[in-house]
């Protein structure tokens, strides 16, 4: 076994997630199913092997410092679940 | 022959000789749609006022005399994880099922350019996660061939539409398979082009480094012409490539003479039908008699693609879906009393099982501890599986492979998510090395299409484009209408 069910619910919470005690189980086989088949990459050498992080032939893609149009406010509230005087509204945050 | 089963092509002709107007062509795909969805249920959202309307405003562009571009007034579907502004976008997650967009996708605007029809909004897996579209939050699509089987996935509404006549043409998306595999299980034409050909901005981010949105078509020819509209650079998607686009019609020649295509023995192992292998085996005599010279090649690394890429996909994953947090936009738990339980129990709820399971997934691999043996390794192996493809493509100019080893399973089947995954062995090596690749029909095992697969060297979707043509002129495949049949 690779994860248990406590590893499960550190990860989930890690996650932001909560996983119901009736979940737990199969997501704990699942993930120890995954796990355990990811013991073949012990198979493969990647001594002195570069990680790939993007395909691509590009590097730190830079433009002009142009002031531009971008969404109103008004838009970028448009699909807001609460609004309080122009703002994102949230339950309390500091007690 | 039904309006609703023609060609963008031949749409294209008959709108400029005024022999149809785009109204009674759009009509007729809701008539269409009005008659089959209830059996196929390929799509979220319908928007008939938008897209009569513009449908009437082609029609006076064509009485005008003006011209007009070749998807002008042209009914299409656009998979639910491409932002449309003001016309609600869900990714077939709970978690979005209010979202109306305030900005177009690049893809869209330039399709706006162009005059097209968009019917609506497809369905898909929830965040494009899976290779069923089972994983939608609300609903399940049919395949048209058999009503009992899966349309497959990700953009398996896009390509049941296409393929019951519900769309002259779809947009989808392939982060490791989801444009191609449907394809292949619908009979029709899709393309994964190469990373960077096509702006990634107004595409919900699912794995950054490997999603890539394109075309699925009744031809080959549909799919250069979407094609030519969507690609290029975007100053909003630092990752597009700042290359010329060719006019992709312009590769589409039946000349495949010395044409070098290999076949990599790695991508008809155990897992395949014998009865899909067949099918390319026929492909790859077809090529032999048009002039190809074609050779068995190898890709060694690729028994390890398919975990690599459920180690990085999931990695960005768990990070691009971290802003669905309930403050901004979204499902929100309206019960919760603090922000940190409002946004967990938002997550919570907005999210499916598929989804929660790629996260923690991802969480996990990128945590204290097992960054390096499973991250990083990834990452590494991702270099493998990319040198092995560069290797192949000295000697070969293109790859012929299954789209998927298996042909459009049943709707009940029931499967581990590993086992799955496994199925996406022949797609996603092609996402992990960034190259373009192309499904089109090739045959039929059980009375399901099988789809072969042509992956080509970086940039060159010409070469890809011109072997697809030129098998598709020479066979029949294409040709055959999805039969709705089956019994749901």
């Amino acid at each position: 076994m690779k994860v248990t069910e406590k590893d499960v619910r550190y990860i989930a919470e890690l996650s932001r997630l909560e996983i119901s005690e009736e979940e737990m189980p199969m997501f704990t086989e699942q993930f120890n199913q995954i796990l355990e088949y990811a013991d073949i990459l012990e198979k493969v050498d990647t001594t002195g092997i570069e990680p790939t992080f993007s395909i691509l032939p590009l590097y730190n893609v830079m433009r002009e410092d142009e002031v531009k149009p971008g969404v109103s406010h008004e838009e970028a509230m448009k699909n807001a679940p609460a609004v309080h005087n122009d703002g994102f509204k949230v339950p309390r945050v500091i007690e | 022959m039904n309006l609703y089963d023609k060609t963008v092509h031949e749409l294209h002709e008959q709108l400029k000789k005024k022999e149809i107007s785009s109204v009674e062509l759009t009509n007729a795909l809701y008539d269409r749609i009005g008659a089959v969805e209830d059996k196929v249920a390929a799509y979220v959202t319908l928007d008939k006022e938008n897209a009569l309307k513009q449908a009437a405003k082609v029609d006076e562009m064509i009485a005008a005399g003006q011209d007009i571009k070749p998807l002008a007034g042209i009914p299409g579907a656009i998979k639910d994880n491409i932002s449309t502004k003001g016309l609600r976008t869900t990714c077939s997650s709970h978690i979005l099922d209010n979202f109306i967009p305030v900005y177009d996708a690049h893809v869209i605007e330039n399709l706006r350019k162009d005059e097209t029809i968009f019917l609506g909004k497809t369905n898909m897996d929830e965040f494009a996660m899976g290779s069923t579209t089972k994983t939608s939050y609300f609903k399940m699509t049919h395949n048209a061939w058999n009503l009992n089987r899966v349309p497959g996935g990700s953009s398996g509404g896009s390509a049941a539409a296409v393929s019951a006549g519900e769309a002259i043409w779809a947009l989808g998306s392939d982060t490791g398979g989801s444009i191609r595999q449907p394809a292949s299980f619908n009979g029709i034409v899709g393309i994964k082009p190469t990373y960077g050909r096509v702006s990634r901005y107004g595409c919900v981010a699912f794995a950054s480094s490997l999603d890539q949105i394109g075309p699925l078509t009744r031809d080959v020819t549909d799919a250069a012409l979407v094609l030519n509209t969507i690609c290029g650079v975007d100053a909003h998607d630092s990752t597009s490539l700042p290359v010329d686009v060719p006019d992709f019609t312009k590769a589409l020649r039946q000349d495949v003479k010395g044409l070098r295509i290999g076949l990599p023995k790695e991508f008809f192992g155990k897992g395949t039908d014998p009865k899909v292998k067949e099918q390319i085996m026929l492909a790859a005599e077809k090529y032999k008699e048009l002039g190809a010279e074609v050779m068995e090649v190898s890709l060694p690394h690729t028994e390890y693609a398919v975990i690599t890429y459920y180690i990085i996909a999931p990695a960005e994953a768990s990070a691009n879906l971290a802003r669905f947090d309930g403050v901004r936009y979204g499902y929100r738990n309206k019960l919760a009393t603090s922000a940190p339980e409002m946004t967990k129990k938002s997550r919570s709820e907005g999210f499916g099982a598929e989804v929660k399971r790629r996260i923690m997934l991802g969480t996990y691999v990128l945590s204290s501890g097992y960054y390096d043996a499973y991250y990083k390794k990834a990452m590494q192996v991702r270099t493998l599986i990319k040198r092995d493809f560069d290797e192949v493509f000295k000697k070969c100019d293109v790859l012929l492979t299954p789209t998927s080893p298996v042909v459009a399973y049943s709707l009940d089947e029931k499967m581990d998510p590993l086992t799955i995954y496994m199925l996406d062995v022949t797609t996603i090596p092609v996402n992990m090395a960034g190259l373009p690749g192309i499904s089109i029909p090739c045959g039929f095992a059980d009375g399901m299409p099988v789809g072969m697969q042509l992956i080509g060297k970086a940039l060159d979707e010409e070469t890809i484009l011109r072997a697809a043509y030129t098998f598709e002129q020479a066979t029949e495949f294409h040709k055959a209408y999805a039969p709705l049949g089956g019994d749901k």
